[in-house]
């Protein structure tokens, strides 16, 4: 077990680190592997002296404010939606879940668009406030959904879906009626709305990644506890596991990862759904060892799709949840057609 | 000495009462079987042993100690419980459902050690499931399913084992090979046993005390010869029965 975790994660990380490189290098500039790692390596204290920050200035802005900010933003909203897919199906045994379907997403969205659209500030005493608006937005959707879906103390997987949708919709069009009252620029959040990784919030990347880090590996800590909830609720109480309790803490951590993901990269669907599923395929459902190969992959995945997005149609883009509901949409129906 | 008691036990799912103020005492290497009608709340007073219930008055004591107020680790390293039937959506394997009996001696972030898997390997052996460790769980037929969670019941190494009609979905051999492990881990390993059974005669054979439950309630409670009379299952199940041999034919 132990082995079979090591092998897959470094096959994993090995592969993870040759997209991340693919990712800077290739785009609507393209920046030779050679002139790229000459440019980092002048970027690192130590070795610096050696390394004399040659070439043009305009090549080293692309690649250090816009380039590897956005392909680590991709890793990270990537990891994030897909450890948040994988708990969700383990929690709700169910496959079929994923942060976008079930509504956490829009919900999320609602609170970050509040801040965003509103005149409120950014920042409070130097703390960003969209995460924060997003994870409320989000924790408020999860209640909503959970509290529909829920009768006589079972959930029934049809009404799941159908509250995650309408939960979807209703804040959709709230989102849309805040957008139609406040006189920001209409096609920038319609895009936000769509999912997209470029945007100008590399600011708060400094907050989003340990933050992100952190609630991933509290999450991890309960991947056993996962293991036997995902077998059955009853079952895990009499294996010792404390059922309700680490079932409220994991809803509660998963709502904040996506949030996390949500505030900086807007609506980006499916990842959830489709990453933790090829990583069940591979690794199986253990979630001690598909919990982080989901983070892995779905890093490597996030950053292929945003390729696709900013080369097709260069130098326009495609935002990023374009593509990967276009990927997602035909897969989830495969599902849902497997499952009967 | 007993080291599992259900005082004053009652329950009810709404409306409707499922037990009504049970009182049930359980000795140490008892093997007790709990008989009863559909819908006399036997599974419920089950579920009330493990704490996969909590009763609405009453108290379970193990060992003189409330079950609630212990440590749900402690719990289920003492007390399992081989439910029904469980469907599970996600391809485990046999190997790691069994191993997941092993949970509450494993602490967070560590793995299964190697006593660990000798002691699944061992559960899988006794309870016929080794030849196929590696199927996954969602292939298998139901009867071959039970047997794995008595495997990993096995594992937990409790010393009170709870079996939810244990025999529901097996074909005799397996009935009658499921029965005689129980036999044998409670005469030589002193397991204390409570077991349903829809099965009056097998109940009757294997177990030393027979609890016979008619509306949330205990009608009777006793050696199978006290319990299992002509009149008894008249006036509980409403049939008349013949009895050879203490065997009941309809």
């Amino acid at each position: 077990m132990k082995n079979k975790f090591k092998t897959y994660i470094l096959l994993g990380l090995i592969l993870l680190i040759a997209i991340i490189f693919l990712g800077i290098f290739i785009g609507g500039v393209e920046i030779a592997p050679k002139e790229a790692v000459k440019i980092m390596l002048s970027k690192i204290p130590v070795i610096k002296e050696s390394f004399p920050a040659g070439g043009e200035d305009n090549i080293s802005d692309i690649l250090l404010k816009v380039r590897i900010p956005r392909v680590l933003l991709a890793l990270l909203v990537g990891a994030a939606l897909s450890v948040s897919g994988a708990v969700f199906q383990g929690l709700l045994k169910n496959p079929l879940a994923d942060p976008y379907l079930l509504g956490v997403s829009s919900g999320a969205a609602l609170g970050a668009a509040i801040i965003i659209l509103s005149s409120l500030p950014f920042f409070f005493f130097g703390i960003p406030v969209v995460p924060f608006a997003a994870f409320a937005g989000a924790l408020l959707s999860m209640f909503l959904v959970y509290g529909l879906a829920r009768t006589k103390g079972k959930i029934s997987l049809h009404t799941l879906l159908l509250s995650g949708v309408i939960i979807n919709f209703s804040f959709s069009a709230v989102i849309m009626l805040i957008i139609t009252l406040s006189n920001k620029g209409l096609a920038e959040v319609v895009v936000w709305m769509m999912g997209t990784l470029n945007n100008t919030n590399y600011d708060l990347l400094p907050y989003i990644t340990p933050a992100a880090l952190l609630l991933m590996f509290i999450i991890y800590m309960f991947s056993n506890d996962l293991n036997i909830i995902a077998v059955g609720e009853e079952t895990a109480v009499y294996l010792g596991v404390k059922t309700e309790r680490v079932k409220k803490i994991l809803f509660i951590l998963t709502s904040m990862l996506t949030a996390l993901a949500v505030s900086v990269s807007g609506l980006i669907g499916f990842v959830g759904l489709i990453i933790p599923h090829i990583a069940r395929m591979i690794v199986g459902p253990d979630h001690r060892v598909l919990i982080p190969f989901s983070a892995i992959l779905g890093g490597i995945f996030l950053i292929l799709s945003d390729m696709l997005c900013r080369s097709v149609i260069a130098p326009s883009e495609i935002p990023t949840g374009v593509v990967t509901a276009i990927l997602g949409g035909p897969f989830f129906l495969y599902l849902l057609k497997r499952k009967k | 000495m007993n080291i599992l008691e259900a005082k004053n036990i009652t329950f009810g799912y709404g409306e409707k009462q499922v037990l009504n103020n049970i009182n049930l005492s359980v000795n140490e290497a008892d093997f007790i079987g709990i008989i009863g009608p559909n819908g006399s709340g036997k599974t419920t007073l089950l579920k009330m042993l493990c704490r996969g219930l909590k009763p609405e008055a009453g108290q379970v004591l193990f060992k003189g100690k409330n079950i609630f107020k212990l440590d749900t680790g402690f719990v289920a390293k003492n007390i399992a419980m081989v439910p029904q039937d469980e469907t599970i959506i996600f391809p485990f394997t046999v190997f790691e459902i069994v191993m997941m009996g092993r949970s509450p001696y494993i602490k967070r972030f560590s793995w299964e050690g190697k006593e660990d898997v000798e002691i699944v390997n061992s559960a899988m052996k006794l309870a016929d499931v080794f030849r196929f460790k590696d199927r996954n769980i969602d292939e298998l037929s139901s009867g071959e399913r039970q047997r794995v969670f008595i495997a990993r019941a096995l594992a937990q190494m409790p010393k009170v084992l709870l079996l939810d009609e244990p025999t529901s979905h097996l074909d005799i051999n397996h009935q009658y090979d499921i029965l005689e492990l129980v036999k044998k881990l409670n005469e030589n390993v002193k397991i204390t046993v409570v077991m349903i059974s829809h099965d009056i005669n097998l109940a009757s054979k294997y177990c030393k005390k027979l609890v016979l439950l008619k509306k949330g309630r205990i009608y009777t409670e006793g050696k199978a010869k006290k319990v299992v009379t002509k009149k008894i299952i008249k006036d509980v199940y409403g049939v008349n029965v013949n009895l050879i041999k203490g065997n009941v034919l309809l």
